[in-house]
């Protein structure tokens, strides 16, 4: 598949620390990518080197081909962005912000605003000054600005940050549509597991300026599969479990054990019936990504 | 380019700065013209006369008086002997300088607002600028546009440029519509005199000659233009250094204002020339009065102010060019 936006090697150091250490990744066309990590890991420091904010201490960061830093105005042409909050001109109108961003792009017309405003649902209220807009009208003004200019990578910092639950179901479907049906890349970072996971394709998870694991959000899942058992005596079974599989401790009364293969769990099952325990219970459960997250960045928060 | 000059003048326009500005300028020209209506006519009572010789000799006769009272400054008696024989010039040569119209009223004001007033409208325009994109974060989608940031700061200078000249022609529109209710309108041809120099104590009058005012006020506008567009210039880089506009007001107010209070006190500080903000009245060469530091001329306030404003454009250009943006 083809690749939008690379990113090699990327570092940031600010004074003599080194905040950002060597960041690789790159987007498809089509794609939904999620970024995940703690406050402080840096991913909005990463979010703004990409979109020209800060300038990369070493790395290279290209853009359908174009060097970030060689070819500015070539490359930031395709992308769109929402860095942190959508913050427009309070004292314009939803119109008038619109057509400020797009006199600074070459041609485009009143016709494309009308077809961005439509987009996003905002038709009603446009005319009206940003300062009388709800945060979720904010949010789908900054989301038109982004597609203005008919980016092929699509940057949302937060995107349902402010959303009531309506709203971030009909973000997380706009976002998806935007990658299946127009072709685009987006990248959306949230500090909300659970809309990655219900909303993108694959997931970088960051912790203290680097990448920790990138990989399809089914396979990361799939992986850290876990198969829970209901049984009495809890111990005896803990102990013919163990000759078997891996035990991994006890939740909810239940042991918990890695998930390898169904003949695994028929096997253990044999076993555990042979010693005269009772088993009332198997269950195979896939880990939320908050699970899997806190596994692997060593149980740091996230808020 | 015009796009991005039409953008910031829009966002100008928009948060009503200009038409603010314009209601100060007219609210402090009509309470100017009333206190200046009513030192006509206090002058008018105390000398029970209307022909102004006898007011300048009445002038004359009041500087003479504090010459000779004891307890002042040998400055400011330098400066009363400077003023005095250019009093008595004027008398001899049967020179009206208070001839009242609005284009005198015009020439009063920019007199006096060139040092403090007029800087400080132009400080409310260039102040927020940049800062109040930096500050309402709207900088981050300005700067993600397919244009170089230079073209983006140059677009905002270029704003800044035509909001001054705005300020100054509606302070010289203003000043003659108001003022001429009250003083009428006529006036442009009146003679001035203009071409002295001061040299140590002495008033040099070798250059003096005759100008018609409206070429008079030609200049005093086209100093005062000059000294708008250095202050500008400054705020801006501070606007463009500083991410809160209140700080940048402060400073820059703070700048200012201790311009008006050293140019009074600094005339032995020789180095304080090279201040800014000393050298900010421009007019005082054209009229005559005596600079606050021995050795300073019209072209060297100049040359200073220039060199401060070039200063400031290249430390704003080079340090938006290169600033990570947080």
């Amino acid at each position: 598949m083809e690749e939008t936006l690379v990113v090699q090697d990327v570092r940031k150091t600010i004074g003599k620390k080194e905040i950002i250490k060597g960041l690789s990744f790159s987007l498809k066309k089509g794609e939904v990518f999620g970024f995940l990590g703690p406050n402080g890991a840096g991913k909005t420091t990463t979010i703004r080197m990409l979109v020209g904010l800060i300038r990369p201490t070493s790395g290279t960061i290209s853009i359908c081909g174009y060097d970030l830093q060689k070819q500015f105005t070539k490359a930031i042409q395709h992308i769109g962005c929402i860095v942190e909050n959508p913050e427009l001109y309070p004292y314009l109108s939803g119109w008038e912000n619109l057509e400020h961003f797009a006199r600074m792009v070459p041609e485009i017309t009143a016709h494309r605003i009308q077809e961005v405003v439509e987009l996003v649902g905002l038709q009603n209220r446009i005319h009206d000054l940003v300062r009388t807009y709800s945060l979720g009208m904010r949010q789908r003004l900054g989301i038109a600005q982004a597609l203005l200019g008919k980016p092929t990578v699509l940057i949302l910092d937060e995107p349902t940050n402010g959303l009531d639950p309506v709203g971030i179901r009909e973000m997380r479907q706009f976002i998806r549509s935007l990658a299946e049906k127009e072709q685009l890349s987006v990248l959306v970072s949230s500090h909300l597991l659970s809309e990655i996971q219900l909303m993108c394709d694959r997931v970088a998870i960051m912790s203290k300026g680097q990448i920790i694991r990138i990989d399809t959000v089914e396979h990361l899942l799939q992986e850290q599969a876990r198969t829970y058992w209901s049984v009495d005596p809890v111990d005896k079974a803990k102990q013919i479990l163990q000759n078997e599989t891996t035990v991994l401790g006890e939740k909810d009364g239940a042991l918990v054990t890695m998930y390898e293969s169904n003949e695994t769990i028929a096997r253990c099952n044999a076993r555990l019936i042979e010693a005269g325990i009772y088993v009332s219970g198997i269950e195979r459960k896939l880990p939320t990504l908050e699970d899997l997250f806190i596994e692997l960045t060593g149980g740091e928060t996230i808020d | 380019m015009i796009n991005l000059v039409y953008n910031e003048m829009l966002k100008i326009v928009r948060k009503k700065r200009l038409f603010i500005i314009a209601a100060i300028v007219a609210v402090l020209v009509s309470l100017f013209t009333y206190a200046q209506f009513k030192q006509i006519e206090t002058i008018r009572e105390r000398i029970g006369t209307t022909d102004w010789r006898t007011q300048l000799q009445q002038q004359i006769i009041d500087t003479q008086n504090r010459l000779n009272s004891t307890g002042i400054s040998e400055e400011w008696k330098k400066f009363l002997k400077i003023r005095l024989q250019q009093q008595q010039y004027y008398l001899d040569n049967d020179i009206n300088p208070m001839a009242p119209g609005a284009p005198t009223f015009m020439r009063m004001f920019i007199e006096n607002s060139i040092e403090l007033f007029l800087p400080l409208l132009v400080m409310v325009i260039a102040a927020d600028l940049v800062s109040s994109e930096a500050s309402g974060g709207t900088i981050k989608l300005l700067l993600t546009r397919p244009v170089k940031r230079w073209k983006v700061l140059m677009s905002k200078y270029i704003a800044m440029i035509l909001s001054t000249s705005f300020i100054v022609f509606s302070v010289a529109l203003l000043s003659y519509a108001i003022s001429g209710i009250v003083f009428g309108y006529g006036g442009w041809n009146l003679p001035l005199l203009t071409g002295f120099s001061i040299q140590g104590e002495e008033l040099n009058t070798t250059a003096v000659h005759l100008i018609p005012q409206w070429k008079y006020l030609l200049i005093e506008f086209g100093l005062a233009f000059f000294v708008s567009l250095v202050v500008g210039t400054l705020t801006f880089m501070l606007s463009v250094l500083i991410r809160s506009t209140a700080a940048v007001m402060g400073i820059m107010l703070a700048a200012l204002i201790s311009g008006a209070i050293l140019s009074s006190m600094v005339s032995s500080w020789e180095s304080a020339k090279y201040l800014f903000m000393v050298n900010l009245r421009l007019t005082s060469y054209i009229s005559g009065m005596a600079p606050p530091i021995d050795g300073m001329t019209l072209s060297f306030s100049m040359t200073v102010l220039a060199i401060w404003a070039l200063g400031a454009l290249i430390v704003s250009f080079y340090v938006f060019t290169k600033r990570d943006v947080y």
